[in-house]
Parts: structure tokens; C-alpha cells; sequence
């Protein structure tokens, strides 16, 4: 084999106490496509981390590049000098400037001279897209493009960077896409692997992450798979089976999971809302009903929709189609849905945004707790600070806020504190449904085991929940029900001796697998 | 998930009270501490001419319309949104004035109405660009502002009209309560309106949470545009309300004066966010701001100082104040920042 361009080699990382990344080793050679794999938190974004050089390595790992050892830790910005250059899913480009400015963002801001010669800019940025065949035009703005033009760009971009640096040296460089699929489209998906090839056929390297499994299997030649930051896998892709990927990937083999669990809620209790065919950007038409008192969870690999969900239902975000009905009442279209509305109905929804849709870091804890109804602190033409203080202190007694000072401003607490602020807020207005997204994101666990008790008590009294997390760990603890998402459609639930941590992971990558099958199944008959 | 085991804060003993801080005590009062000390000052100068009650009482008539539009411009700013064109309102407000009543010989009651009206009339105009097109509402009062500015001119054919009826001249500076002529109070009736809808009132909550956090409200069942809308009516007018009194204290219309109110305006909306209830625009920050960069105009203006050092001031005390304010605050999320 070639001179690896990448070779990590016993690389470490300790956070505190834990242990993130337990000494990891493997190397890309040049030309290649490299498929990195691994769950949430089995330490695949602490490894990019450490290579953009945002974290220092344990001491002892080694890193050699183009067959020369790195001094580590890498500083930020060094890996440009060395060829190498990311693409982060949120893909870093200026929405309001042209292409050309985006393309030719660190020239254009690091040149030595003081006149920028607009022409030439011009010309260099068409060549580097004419390079690939892509048809984009250097004066449109990044918001006029598609989702698909503004990944390719990014991804030209990137390559662009390290073009000059290996010119230099005359050796190939390496660029790392860290999971840049999950919104596209699949003609999408089937032009941004065409980019990756070509910048393949170059000699540079490619390191692709991701957590589609057929995606990886497309596009790479080989895969290395993390578990709890050890290498748990590493595949020649040709040979490898998508058993073998996802066994490498959740820890032990597991069956796949029949196309007939998704027939159709399987409720244990009586119905308390029942939501039709709810579709939003990515959601396509689903349809769920939550029982009465039940939680509910919602999940699926990132951009499969299910995170879509509390939002619609709330009429937070625009849908494209759908209804709700509660307790056997008329449906209700979900666009004729608001807030306020969803309010009045006695819904509830925490948002995963803490601080930017959920509360107000600069204002007071009593203000934040009272805000969907302070109205009814107006006694006798005054608003009552006083009782609202001490029903906010008696709130914070009950949900444990810690200082339980409510005249303190919301960005006195720590996150878990916060997050408690906000939840009391709606539970203590008795919700019929409650809507979390993410709600122990950023909480410090023993705030975690508050809010699971909390919506356990509440349930059981008889509010539903449906939660959306990509914490099968959460949800499994928290839920009678778990349905699994994929590219937009439920495909599987979960429930009983199945609702396990291993038990959700497995069935979100399966349900890859699925999705396929569901998406080419129908149309061609003759299919072999 | 990157949760940390970070331990809970142990829970301070104590009641829902919040504690007596010397410093934020000091803080709220500074303001109209160093007010004091500047009377002191000017009065240690000129203790005749400085020091006497009417000096006072005809400064605080004579900034009723500033105080007045400067708590026009905090009702916009408090829901997030800049109103620049409060001082062509009250330009607008007072050229109408003149116009229709001196000009046309319109009842000065009914023309009242109509400047009012029309004060309404450029809150939704402002209200419609800056909501429902979404332009950034810095850019259309900017566009306003002009546009008044230029109506004024072919309404008056830009000459100061005078003679206007002589019962608005009454209502504002003819009569006088504890020495101080009326125009004062009526800003005053305008202060208590306002302390009491932004701290007692529902409505006073919806307006700091759509202006410091407009998805946190609108996913509170806010209706966050309505709230916007109201508050540039509100200060629409309320300028045209400035208008009203400005002509009252001249007795006649000047289509030009009333630009030279907003910066002063401006200055004390931002300079009041940091007394009373620092980080917040506050209505009686707002006016004790008002009265403070008045009395130092007047002060320096009776030392004969050159008019240039007015404009000194109001810049140099803006920027002072609220620069002091920042740092002793540790730079944490405000009105102002």
C-alpha cells in the first residue's frame, strides 16, 4: 500500500474522567474514500474534534501525515497547512453573499496585496467549479441555491483549500465530510458522491462521515467503525455485508426487524390525540395517535423527520399537511394551528432551543415561569408581583431549582436549573399534551433523573407526552412507545421487552435498510 | 449526549425577597445622583441666575415635548424595534397644527384629533413595512422620517407659521401647578401611563418578551406582531401627542425644529436604561434622563458657553453613561447592548 495520507496512531482523549476517545489507530491511503461510522457519542465527532484541532489529544498518540509525524496537539487552523480541510454538516458558507465570495472566502480576506483583482477572482472560482462539472453561478447568492448546489460548493470549497496546499508540497491532501447528506434528496446524495469520486481521482483523500449505512457502503473502499470511543470495526467495503456494518456499529448482531411492525399503533389505553397525516419539510404524511397518560417517544437518524413532529403539532412550524383531533373531538387542520391555539387546547411545548425559543436568558425566572399566562396575576387593575414570586418560589420548591430565587435572572441557573424553570412553567399548567424536543439536552444528570420523575408523575396522572430525542438512552427509560423514523415515514415501533437503549440504536439503523426497501419496493415490478 | 455531572448549587437559604444589593442600589440611583451634582455645580457658578425656580420650572416646560418623545421612542425599542421617525411625527404633528389651524381655520379641538390621527397613521405605515414586509425597521423610519420631512416643507411652504389659537397656548403654558407651567405635568400623565403598563400590566411582560426574545414569546401563544404594531402606533402617537405640546409651548409651527429632538430623545431613552431599573428602557429612567442632559444644556448655555459644547454633552453623556453602565455589569445581556 501506498504512503497513508492519514495515520492515527494510539490517539487518546479523557474529558474529565471519561473517556472519549481510548487510544484509536487506523490510516486512509491516498485516493481513497473513507468511511468513518459510529453512534452518537462513540467518539467520531471528538476524533474530527482533535484533527481541526479544537481538542488536545491525551499525550502519547501519534499522527503522521503524508508519512511525516505532526507535532500534536494541532493548533486551530493548522490542518489547513497540512492539506487537509472539513466540511461541517452546517457547511459554514454566508447565505446572504455570492458564490464567488464564499468560494473565494480565505483568499479574498487573507490576500497579501491590498487590490483585489474582481476578474481574476472570478475566473479562478469558475475554473475550480468547471473543474467538476458544476454549472453554479459565481454571482448567485448561497440563499438562491438548492441544498444540493450549497453541499457541492462546500465541498468544492474544501477541496479548493487544501488544491494550493498540496500543490506545494506536491502531495495529496485530505478532505473530511462530516455528515453533509442528511438534508439532500437522493439525486442530491447522487451528486455530491460523483464530487467525492472526482476529488478522489485527484490522489486527495476523502474521510466521509455518516450515519447511512448505505450511503457509506455506496461511496467508500473501506470503513473504520468506533463503539465507545474504540475502534470496533474496520471493513473493506466491497467485502462487508450491512450486517456486518451494523453489528460493528451497535456492538452485537441483531435481527432484522419485520416489515409488518408498522401496521398501526398498538395502544394499550384509550386514544387521547390522534394526528393524520402530518407532514412538514422532511416529515412525509404520518399518522400517530398518543394514548391518554401515555409518553411517547419519536426518533430516527438525524433528518428523518421525527423532530419535526412537537413542532407541527404546536403550529410552530409551517406543514405541508395534516390534522389533529383530541379526545374524539372534529380534527383540527394543523396549519389553522398557533401557539396560542395549541395554548387554549391545553398543549405544551418545550422546545430543544433552551435558550433561543424556550426562555429568556436576560429576564427573571417569575417572568420566564409565568409567561404563557401572567394574565392571571392581574388582580384589581395591577399585575401581583408578590403572588407571582411566591407561587414561582413554591414552583421552584416543588421542582427542586436550585437557587430557588425567582426575582434572579434566567441566566443565573446552570442549564439543568434552567431547564427545570421551564419545564414547571408548563406543567404546572396542566397540560393534556405535552410536546418536548430534546428536554434533557445539556442537563447534568441528576437534573435528568428530575425531569424523567417529573413526567413520569405527571403522566400517570393522566397527561400524554410525545418526546423527540435522538437519546435512545432517554427514551428508553422515559417511554411506553417509541416509534423509529426513516427518511420521513415511521417504520417501526417499539415497545414492551424491545424498548431497550440497544434496543432503539438498533432499530434507527436497521430502519436505513428498511427505508430503502420501502422506497424502491413499490414502483418497479419486475424488479429482479 | 455531553451532559457533565456538574454538581447542584447548594440552595441559599431565604424567601422569594429578593435581597437588598448596596450595589445595584447605587447603580439605579447614580444617575440622578450625578444629577444632582451637576445643579450643584452649575449652582455653585451662578447661584442667582442658575438657582431659582423659575429657571427650573420653565427648563422642565420647555423639555416637556423631548420627555414626551423620549418615552415615544422606548415603547418601540422595549419590542425590539427602532423608531426613528418620532421626530418627524412631531414635526408632522406640529406643521398640522399650524396648517390646518391657522391656514384653514379649522376648530383647534378637531384639528387636534387629526393630529393624532395621523400620528396613528405613521405607526402603521411603519408598522406595515417593518411587519409585513420585514424590512429592518432602522431602514424604514430612517425612510419615514424623510418622507414627513419633505411633507412638512410643501405643507408649511417651509416657513414657521404662527398664531395658532391661543386656547392650545393656554392649555400648555398658560396656567401653572406649584410654579411649573402645565406642559410638564402633561408628560408626567404620559410617565404614570406608562410605569404602570410596563410594570403592572400583562402587557408590559408581552412587550419585553417579544423584544428579547421573539420566537420565546411567539411560542408562548404571543401574538408577537400585534404587540409590534401597537407599540409603533403607540409611539407614532405619542410623537404626534410631543407635536401637540411643542406647539403649544411656541404658540406657533416650526417645520424644522423637530429633528433636532430625536438624537436628544434617543440619547435619553438609551442614557435612562441604565437608572431606575438599569438594562431596561424604563420610563422614569427615560425622564430623569430627560431633565439631566436638560439641565446641563441649560447650565452651560447660561454660562455662555459656545452651542456647539450642547452637542458635547448630549454625545459625551450618552456614550459616558452607558459605557459605565456596561462594565459594572459585567457586559450581561441588556436593552442597551
Amino acid at each position: 500500500m501506498a504512503l497513508p495520507v492519514l495515520k492515527l496512531d494510539g490517539i487518546a482523549k479523557t474529558f474529565g474522567g471519561a473517556r472519549a476517545l481510548a487510544g484509536v489507530s487506523f490510516s486512509v491511503a491516498p485516493g481513497e474514500v473513507h468511511g468513518l461510522l459510529g453512534k452518537n457519542g462513540s467518539g467520531k465527532s471528538t476524533l474530527v474534534k482533535i484533527l481541526a484541532g479544537f481538542h488536545a489529544p491525551d499525550p502519547g498518540g501519534r499522527l503522521d501525515f503524508n508519512g511525516e509525524a505532526v507535532d500534536l496537539p494541532l493548533k486551530p487552523g493548522d490542518f489547513r497547512r497540512l492539506g487537509m480541510s472539513f466540511v461541517h454538516q452546517n457547511l459554514g458558507l454566508v447565505p446572504s453573499l455570492t458564490v464567488l465570495e464564499n468560494l473565494r472566502f480565505a483568499h479574498l480576506t487573507t490576500a497579501k496585496s491590498g487590490f483585489i483583482d474582481w476578474r481574476r477572482e472570478r475566473a479562478t472560482a469558475r475554473e475550480a467549479l468547471d473543474r467538476f462539472g458544476l454549472s453554479i453561478d459565481t454571482e448567485e447568492r448561497i440563499d438562491r441555491l438548492s441544498p444540493v448546489e450549497r453541499a457541492l460548493l462546500a465541498i468544492v470549497r474544501a477541496f479548493e483549500e487544501i488544491r494550493v496546499a498540496c500543490a506545494a508540497t506536491g502531495r495529496p491532501g485530505l478532505v473530511l465530510l462530516d455528515e453533509p447528506t442528511p438534508f439532500l434528496p437522493r439525486e442530491g446524495v447522487e451528486k455530491l458522491f460523483g464530487l467525492v469520486r472526482s476529488i478522489a481521482a485527484t490522489g486527495s483523500s476523502v474521510i466521509f462521515i455518516s450515519h447511512d449505512i448505505d450511503e457509506v457502503m455506496t461511496i467508500t473502499d473501506r470503513i473504520t467503525v468506533l463503539r465507545d470511543g474504540q475502534l470496533a470495526g474496520s471493513l473493506v467495503t466491497r467485502a462487508a455485508t450491512h450486517e456486518q456494518v451494523v453489528e460493528a456499529i451497535v456492538g452485537r448482531r441483531i435481527a432484522r426487524l419485520g416489515v409488518t411492525s408498522h401496521t398501526g399503533p398498538q395502544l394499550s389505553r384509550p386514544a387521547f390525540a390522534r394526528i393524520a397525516a402530518a407532514a412538514g419539510t422532511t416529515l412525509e404524511p404520518s399518522d400517530i395517535t398518543i394514548g391518554k397518560g401515555e409518553i411517547l417517544g419519536v426518533t430516527g437518524l438525524i433528518g428523518s423527520g421525527y423532530e419535526e413532529l412537537p413542532y407541527l403539532v404546536f403550529g410552530a412550524r409551517p406543514c405541508r399537511s395534516g390534522s389533529i383531533a383530541f379526545d374524539g373531538a372534529e380534527p383540527i387542520a394543523l396549519s389553522a394551528m398557533t401557539p396560542k391555539r395549541a395554548i387554549d387546547l391545553d398543549l405544551a411545548l418545550l422546545p430543544g432551543d433552551r435558550q433561543g425559543a424556550s426562555g429568556v436568558d436576560s429576564l427573571p425566572i417569575v417572568d420566564n415561569m409565568f409567561l404563557p399566562d401572567v394574565a392571571r396575576f392581574f388582580r384589581g387593575g395591577r399585575l401581583s408581583r408578590g403572588a407571582m414570586l411566591r407561587e414561582a418560589f413554591d414552583l421552584g420548591t416543588r421542582y427542586e431549582v436550585r437557587p430557588n430565587d425567582p426575582s434572579l435572572k434566567l441566566s443565573a441557573l446552570s442549564g439543568g436549573n434552567a431547564q427545570k424553570v421551564l419545564i414547571a412553567r408548563w406543567m404546572n399548567r396542566k397540560p393534556r399534551l405535552l410536546l418536548l424536543d430534546e428536554p434533557t439536552q445539556g442537563v447534568d444528570v441528576g437534573t435528568r433523573v428530575q425531569i424523567f420523575a417529573a413526567l413520569k408523575a405527571a403522566a400517570a396522572s393522566g397527561m400524554s407526552v410525545l418526546c423527540a430525542s435522538s437519546d435512545a438512552e432517554q427514551l428508553a427509560e422515559i417511554c411506553d412507545r417509541v416509534l423509529i423514523f426513516a427518511r420521513g415515514r415511521i417504520l417501526t415501533e417499539i415497545t414492551g421487552a424491545d424498548l431497550t437503549k440497544d434496543g432503539i440504536a438498533e432499530a434507527c439503523y436497521a430502519s436505513i435498510d428498511l427505508a430503502g426497501h420501502v422506497g424502491t419496493a413499490s414502483p418497479s415490478v419486475h424488479a429482479s | 449526549m455531553t451532559e457533565a455531572a456538574t454538581p447542584i448549587p447548594a440552595t441559599p437559604a431565604g424567601g422569594h425577597r429578593p435581597a437588598f444589593r448596596l450595589g445595584r442600589f447605587i447603580e439605579r440611583i447614580a444617575l440622578i445622583f450625578v444629577w444632582i451634582l451637576l445643579i450643584a455645580a452649575f449652582g455653585a457658578a451662578m447661584p442667582q441666575a442658575f438657582l431659582n425656580w423659575g429657571n427650573f420650572s420653565i427648563m422642565f416646560a420647555s423639555y416637556a415635548p423631548a420627555a414626551v418623545l423620549a418615552l415615544a421612542i422606548i415603547v418601540p425599542l422595549t419590542a425590539g424595534d427602532y423608531d426613528l421617525s418620532v421626530g418627524a411625527t412631531l414635526t408632522l404633528s406640529s406643521g398640522l397644527i399650524g396648517v390646518l389651524n391657522v391656514w384653514h381655520q379649522m376648530p383647534i379641538g378637531l384639528v387636534l384629533v387629526i393630529a393624532i390621527g395621523v400620528g396613528a397613521l405613521v405607526g402603521m405605515v411603519n408598522a406595515l413595512f417593518i411587519i409585513y414586509f420585514r424590512i429592518p425597521s432602522l431602514v424604514v423610519t430612517l425612510g419615514t422620517t424623510s418622507l414627513m420631512t419633505g411633507i412638512v416643507q410643501w405643507m408649511t411652504n417651509s416657513s414657521t407659521i404662527g398664531g395658532i389659537d391661543n386656547a392650545l397656548v393656554m392649555a400648555v403654558v398658560g396656567g401653572r401647578l406649584f410654579g411649573v407651567p402645565y406642559a410638564f405635568y402633561y408628560a408626567m400623565i404620559v410617565v404614570v401611563a406608562m410605569w404602570y403598563v410596563f410594570d403592572y400590566t400583562p402587557l408590559g411582560r408581552k412587550l419585553l418578551f417579544v423584544g428579547r426574545g421573539r420566537e420565546v414569546a411567539r411560542l408562548n401563544g404571543i401574538a408577537v406582531d400585534h404587540v409590534r404594531f401597537g407599540a409603533l402606533v403607540t409611539s407614532g402617537v405619542l410623537a404626534s401627542a410631543a407635536g401637540i405640546i411643542y406647539a403649544g409651548v411656541l404658540g406657533s409651527a416650526d417645520p424644522y425644529s423637530g429633528l433636532n429632538f430625536l438624537l436628544p430623545a434617543f440619547a435619553a431613552a438609551f442614557l435612562g436604561a441604565t437608572t431606575i431599573l438599569p438594562g431596561r428602557f424604563n420610563p422614569w429612567g427615560a425622564i430623569v434622563a430627560v431633565y439631566f442632559l436638560a439641565t446641563g444644556i441649560t447650565g452651560l448655555t447660561m454660562l455662555g458657553i459656545p452651542l456647539w459644547v450642547t452637542n458635547v454633552f448630549n454625545g459625551g453623556a450618552l456614550i459616558l453613561a452607558v459605557t459605565i453602565s456596561q462594565l459594572t455589569r459585567g457586559r450581561e445581556a441588556t436593552d442597551i447592548g
